[in-house]
């Protein structure tokens, strides 16, 4: 049993056929990477797991719970945290801020009226974020204001609010999307670093497949809905029907 | 101090000091003096200042943090001000009571109110909330004439029953609203300092302290994690969900208590002057609560409370100005200039003044979306950078 | 069954201004993405255009006519309109009656130039700001506005007629087979649904049939791809504002006669045409125009005595309460698009 169980589920718009019977399992602890042509259905698939889409059929199983009909906020709540194509952030607060929330959404859950409480005096929180901030490097910058920082930064620090939840499953929408070589190389390693120091499950969309075989332990091929082939990076580089659905994309 | 830093606690030092010393503040011209209508320091304006500001502050702690246009806030006015008359002519003549239940019953009417129109965000909320406040309105001025007295407004007669106090007093009138028996509102006591003359009024000085409890807790409120998800709120509600907070309890804690704040202040009006009208509720009332925070500095602590007084002085000056005011000022120049100045400011002034009002408000949201607080900030930091300029050619100077 | 024709009678003439002024609200938001709470300005300054027009052609000059005396025996004042001298006592006196239908010719440049002055000076620069910000700056500038005319004109009402032909009501009843005197309903009313209909069929063939009309309906669809194509949509987007404003000034020309213009009625319908807009689905023309006459029929219907005596005070409200139904339970409204100020 993975910790992520994703039974036939399947989503149509209109006449459109989105997602048929998708299987999937993602294994505890390891990176299970998703990726597809455009039009695959790799978005729908993301957004039926953190409860933005309900599927028409099937089941999606989290640590053994059904997250189906949940609310996002509830489905995070359970564990599992999402970094969106375009970092989704605070864009009005300064870094520290956007730390701080995140921090209090694990504490607190998901509504408390701490209106007399004070945020600067959250001892235990506001050493959960500094050190979260040290550890990927933007210590520096807490006093900044996110809307004048680079998309790099953004990025970091989105996933950086994610991890300072401690989710069991962190679910990347094209982390790399946009970045130039430089700032995608950061992003792998950052991930890579993640991986290695922190229990967490991750499973990845993304496009660059520079990207994917640095990363993946398992990779899902998805074409038209459906999973075409589920297996190890090196097994999938030499798969004719990865090669036919992605003729010329790949490399 | 009171669980707030350095900075806040100065701000709140200052608010008391000028609420306290507002009678003195605000009447800095000698009586009898041509300057002397530009004195604020009268009862009834002071009460004024106080009790919008109340109003503006409440109103911020919604539309500042959260980003969510209400148009429909003075109908918790409103409310609170019939609550509040419904006490004195039920129960007394106290105020606190009444107060009491005047944000009491702008809470649970705000609950209502903000369940539903919290469900939508945007344009959509602010048609909503101006579409409860008309309905509101509405339903005063006609079936809901046996609890509001429809167009004439709520009072006091000699005929209620005052279960804890007098139907009317010994010489036949109906009671005033007191604090405690003996501590009326309209007590005042006058103090004369060679020409200036200065008062001090028992009904402000209750309205001050509510102010400055209304402002402390909303220091609180915005230093506060509650504070701090509420402008999250505001900045990015996808992001909310996504980290496993609901947005909709928060927004809706916030529209409660502004509700309360409006509340309060209907309460504190009815307590000065114990009548309530449906007009207090009219979307035009709505909008200039939105005015006076925009104006003072939406999502500042201070903005608020510097936006209603600015606006109620005016309000109050401005509509004073009659011609022969503007003869008077204009009178040195040619006649011809004359006639035509006091022409173009005849435009500006007496009943006129929602025209200065209007263009003001126009210039301050294209040009000063931050309000006056913002336009503080920029002259402070004009000066400073020219400070911080002149310390750096004198600093360069002694190295070459 | 006559009940009920009289009252969506009595709806329509409402129905038609909100129709109108709710069409231009809806163009300014579908095109430019505006939120205009000054729109019911507009409608007001038609409303005052009429006014003056009415002023104007009475304009009279002073003559001592000695064969006549007043009761103090002084020789008569008699006023004379300029138009008399100008035109004849005959026709000059039809021109007067029918000022406000000439005041539509006044109307229209005045409006335009009223749209254009406004969008170019004002609220260009708030293309690319909040909502909030838009509502802020038209709502001060609706204040602005409705002083001025209130400084020029007064506080109070000024009565503005109708043509003499249009005076007067007719049995509406009789023609449909009912009994006399059962449905009767003033020409006037008759005249400004007409108009209205006029109005909006223009509108939509304006929009469906020339190659500005398709640009603009391109752009309430998708605003980035037509401004890519290298259309200049700014130029366009002014007149679409004049345009707006012109629909607005009209439907207030032709409501002097039936509700006496004073200062404030364009913020009266303005609340209630946003209400409408919403109803109708922000962003949809033919939303627009549906609700308009929906809810001003709805709102005749309320006012009914047989309903006020089961739910009293329905008349007052039912407009609200018809907006919040619709806006909880379809949140885009009767007609509206995905997406339309959601975020």
């Amino acid at each position: 049993m993975g910790i992520l169980e994703v039974k036939d589920v399947g989503k149509r718009f209109g006449g459109l056929q989105a997602l048929g019977d998708v299987n999937l399992s993602v294994a505890e602890n390891s990176v299970h990477a998703i990726i597809g042509p455009n039009g695959a259905g790799k978005s729908t698939l993301l957004n039926c797991l953190v409860g933005k889409l309900i599927p028409d059929s099937g089941s999606v199983m989290f640590d053994g719970q059904s997250v189906l009909g949940r609310k996002p906020y509830e489905i995070n709540q359970m564990g599992i945290s999402r970094v969106f194509q375009t970092p989704e952030i605070f864009g009005d607060l300064t870094v520290f801020e956007n730390m701080m929330i995140p921090c209090f959404a694990k504490r607190d859950g998901a509504f408390r009226l701490h209106a007399l409480e004070n945020v600067g005096r959250e001892r235990d929180l506001v050493e959960k974020a500094e050190q979260m901030l040290i550890d990927v490097n933007m210590i520096d910058k807490r006093h900044m204001h996110t809307a004048s920082m680079s998309r790099g930064d953004k990025r970091r620090l989105e996933m950086a609010m994610c991890l300072v939840q401690e989710p069991r499953l962190l679910l990347l929408d094209e982390p790399t999307a946009g970045m130039a070589r430089a700032d995608t190389n950061n992003t792998i390693d950052l991930l890579k670093e993640i991986k290695e120091t922190r229990d967490i499950t991750m499973a990845i969309i993304e496009h660059d497949m520079h990207v994917v075989f640095s990363l993946a332990d398992r990779i899902t091929v998805l074409a038209q809905g459906t999973p075409l082939v589920e297996d190890t990076p090196d097994k999938i580089k030499g798969h004719p029907k990865v090669r036919e659905a992605y003729l010329g994309e790949a490399h | 101090m009171f669980g707030l830093n350095k900075k806040d606690t100065t701000l709140l030092i200052a608010v008391a000091f000028l609420a306290l010393c507002a009678p003195f503040i605000l009447n800095p011209f000698p009586e009898g003096s041509s300057l002397a209508q530009f004195n604020a320091g009268y009862p009834d304006l002071m009460q004024r200042f106080v009790i919008f500001g109340i109003f503006a502050i409440g109103f911020n702690i919604l539309f500042g943090l959260t980003g969510y246009l209400s148009f429909g806030h003075a109908a918790f006015l409103g409310v609170g001000s019939y609550s509040a008359v419904w006490m004195f002519k039920l129960l007394g003549m106290n105020v606190l009571p009444a107060i009491a239940l005047s944000v009491v019953v702008a809470g649970l009417f705000a609950l209502l109110i903000g369940y539903i129109s919290l469900r939508r965000s945007g344009i959509y909320f602010s048609i909503l909330t101006l579409a409860f406040a008309q309905m509101s309105f509405n339903l005063a001025y006609s079936v809901l004439t046996p609890i509001t007295n429809g167009e004439t407004g709520l009072q006091l007669t000699l005929n209620d029953p005052r279960i804890l106090g007098q139907s009317a007093t010994a010489d036949g009138g109906i009671p005033v609203t007191n604090l405690l028996p003996g501590i009326e509102m309209r007590d005042t006591f006058t103090m004369e300092l060679g020409p200036w003359l200065f008062q001090f009024n028992t009904g402000y000085y209750l309205c001050a302290v509510f102010l400055l409890l209304a402002f402390y807790l909303s220091v609180r409120i915005f230093r506060s994690p509650f504070g701090l998800m509420l402008r999250a709120v505001k900045s990015n509600q996808q992001r909310m969900y996504y980290t496993g907070l609901n947005t909709r309890p928060y927004t809706l804690a916030a529209f409660v208590i502004s509700g309360m704040y409006a509340g309060l202040a209907g309460g504190l009006m009815a307590s000065m002057d114990p009548l309530a009208g449906a007009e207090r509720m009219q979307w035009t009332a709505s909008g200039e609560v939105v005015l006076m925070t925009i104006l003072g500095g939406a999502g500042t602590l201070i903005g608020p409370v510097l936006g209603a007084g600015f606006i109620k002085y005016f309000e109050n000056i401005f509509s004073k100005i009659n011609d022969s005011v503007l003869h008077g000022w204009f009178g040195f120049m040619p006649d011809g200039l004359e006639n035509a100045l006091v022409f173009v400011s005849h435009f500006f002034v007496g009943k006129s003044w929602h025209l200065t009002l209007g263009l003001l408000f126009m210039l301050v949201v294209t040009f000063l979306p931050g309000g006056l607080v913002e336009g503080g900030q920029r002259i402070g930091r004009l000066f400073r950078r020219k400070s911080a300029e002149d310390a750096k050619s004198t600093d360069v100077k002694p190295a070459e | 069954m006559d009940a009920i024709i009289l009252q969506i009678l009595n709806g329509l003439d409402k129905g038609s201004a909100y129709a109108l002024i709710a069409l231009g609200l809806t163009l300014i938001f579908g095109t430019l993405g505006v939120v205009n709470f000054a729109h019911g300005a507009l409608f007001m300054i038609g409303a005052f255009c009429a006014v003056t027009v009415q002023r104007v052609l009475n304009f009279s000059y002073e003559t001592i006519d000695p064969s006549q005396t007043d009761f103090l025996g002084n020789p008569l004042v008699v006023k004379t309109p300029y138009v008399f001298s100008w035109f004849g006592p005959e026709t000059g006196a039809s021109i007067i009656d029918w000022s406000v239908p000439l005041a539509i010719l006044f109307a229209i440049p005045v409006m335009i130039v009223v749209g254009f002055v406004m969008e170019r000076g004002l609220i260009k620069h708030f293309y690319k700001r909040p909502h909030a910000d838009q509502i802020l700056v038209t709502f001060g500038l609706a204040i602005v506005l409705q002083e001025l005319i209130k400084y020029f004109y007064g506080a109070n009402p000024i009565q503005t007629g109708a043509p003499d032909v249009f005076r007067g009501s007719f049995d509406f009843g009789v023609m449909l087979g009912f009994d006399p005197n059962v449905i009767i309903y003033p020409y006037w009313r008759l005249v400004y649904f007409a108009f209205a209909a006029v109005i909006i069929g223009a509108v939509f063939a304006f929009l469906q049939f020339t190659t500005f009309g398709m640009v603009v309906r391109a752009g309430m669809a998708d605003r980035e791809t037509v401004g890519l194509l290298g259309i200049n949509i700014d130029k366009k987007f002014t007149i679409m504002f004049g345009l707006a404003a012109a629909v607005a000034g009209l439907a207030g020309v032709m409501y002097a006669p039936i509700n006496s213009p004073n200062y404030h009625m364009g913020m009266d319908f303005l609340v209630l045409s946003f209400v409408v807009v919403v109803v109708g689905g922000m962003g949809s023309l033919p939303g627009a125009v549906l609700a308009g006459f929906l809810l001003g029929i709805l709102e005749s219907f309320a006012s009914m005595n047989e309903i006020k005596s089961i739910l009293p005070g329905i008349d007052q409200i039912i407009i609200y309460l018809v907006a919040i139904i619709i806006l909880l339970t379809r949140p885009r409204g009767l007609m509206g698009r995905k997406g339309v100020m959601e975020d």
